[in-house]
């Protein structure tokens, strides 16, 4: 195994590492969250009509925090975190989520950034390659021993 | 003059000929072309996209049944309930008196409610973040006789999918939402789809 491939392997595995941490971080959810930590979770999915780019649970406008209310209101009746997300959606339409659901032509949001990271490791890969001779040529003893002739024969042509 | 020229000549040569030999310019375009791609069209997507107003989508409740409300009056007592309005053209208009588009569409809702009240069409404001004096003050000064109620908390705004204000409903007879538009609504709008509503009234 060269230097490269094994930059190349451990590269790959830190990158592992990295989505299993960040996929078991996001899962996180069990039976016994509080009602409010239900609620920021419900509104921490939904985009805040008013300022647009801040969550339902992060953002300090009037109607969001009625919104929050709305989802405790709901939570309390017995409804499910699925069944509220579907209130809103029937209202708002899928806008109202801040991530698109991944199905039709909203794959394509979630696949670009996958699809630009191979690309990029393509890239890079490729740029390594090419350039690979020059940085890292080795020579080997047969190589030292043809140099050496043909110099030889340079200096004493005939 | 001519030495000048040859010496402007050599160095192109130069140029060209590159010393290690192992990019040529042509590729090094494609270099440039490859990295430059994404960035301009990632500057066309933001260009098109941000000029959009995320809030101009069309509802999602066009046709579906209007959600059912029961609001205090403001500008009486007693309470307006869309159950006792089924069968009429009923336009709910979402409206604050602290935001400047709610004052320039009084006129077109003002208009519409005086041509089509004697038709059964009910126009209602409802109140969206706003205080019951701000509110009254507002009617104080624009005047306007058609009915107002107060939404506390909110909730018929959010049933509505309202993001802002103003933002107007028409509700056909069969108690389904007709139409919905969002800013400073039109009397010609309004003429369109109250008309379009009571037609459908009569066919059904």
């Amino acid at each position: 195994m060269s230097g490269r491939t094994r930059s190349i392997v451990v590269l790959a595995a830190a990158f592992a590492v990295v989505a299993l941490a960040a996929l078991i971080a996001s899962g996180g959810s069990d039976g016994n969250q509080t009602l409010d930590e239900r609620v920021h979770e419900i509104g921490a999915g939904l985009r805040c009509p008013v300022c647009l780019n801040l969550s339902v649970a992060d953002s300090p406008s009037k109607l969001a925090g009625e919104m929050r209310t709305e989802i405790q209101t709901q939570l309390r009746a017995g409804r499910t975190s699925e069944q509220i997300r579907a209130f809103f959606i029937d209202r708002y339409g899928a806008w109202i989520l801040l991530s698109p659901p991944p199905h039709g032509w909203n794959l394509v949001p979630w696949a670009v950034p996958i699809v630009g990271m191979l690309a990029g490791v393509t890239l890079w890969v490729a740029f390594v390659r090419r350039r690979a001779p020059r940085t890292a040529g080795e020579v080997t003893e047969s190589e030292h021993l043809r140099i050496e002739h043909e110099l030889a024969d340079l200096e004493e042509p005939g | 003059m001519s030495a000048g020229v040859d010496s402007t000549d050599e160095a192109q040569v130069d140029g060209a000929v590159d010393p290690d030999g192992k990019v040529p310019s042509r590729r090094r375009w494609r270099t440039v072309a490859l990295v430059l791609a994404p960035l301009v069209l990632f500057a066309l997507l933001l260009a098109t996209g941000l000029g959009r107003d995320a809030r101009e989508l069309p509802s999602e409740l066009i046709g579906q049944p209007a959600p059912t409300f029961s609001l205090p009056r403001l500008d009486a007592g007693g309470t307006i309930d869309l159950g006792e309005l089924q069968g009429q053209v009923v336009v709910v208009n979402f409206w604050a008196s602290w935001w400047v588009p709610c004052r320039e569409e009084h006129d077109a809702l003002a208009a519409a409610w005086g041509r089509y009240r004697e038709r059964g069409v009910v126009v209602l404001g409802v109140s969206f973040e706003d205080t019951r004096e701000a509110a009254l003050r507002f009617r104080d000064e624009l005047k306007g006789d058609w009915p107002l109620a107060d939404d506390p908390g909110s909730r018929t705004a959010i049933a509505y999918g309202v993001f802002g204000v103003p933002e107007t409903f028409v509700i056909a007879p069969d108690a389904t939402i007709a139409a919905k538009t969002t800013g400073a609504v039109t009397y010609e709008w309004l003429t369109d789809e109250i008309e379009g509503a009571l037609r459908a009234g009569n066919v059904a």
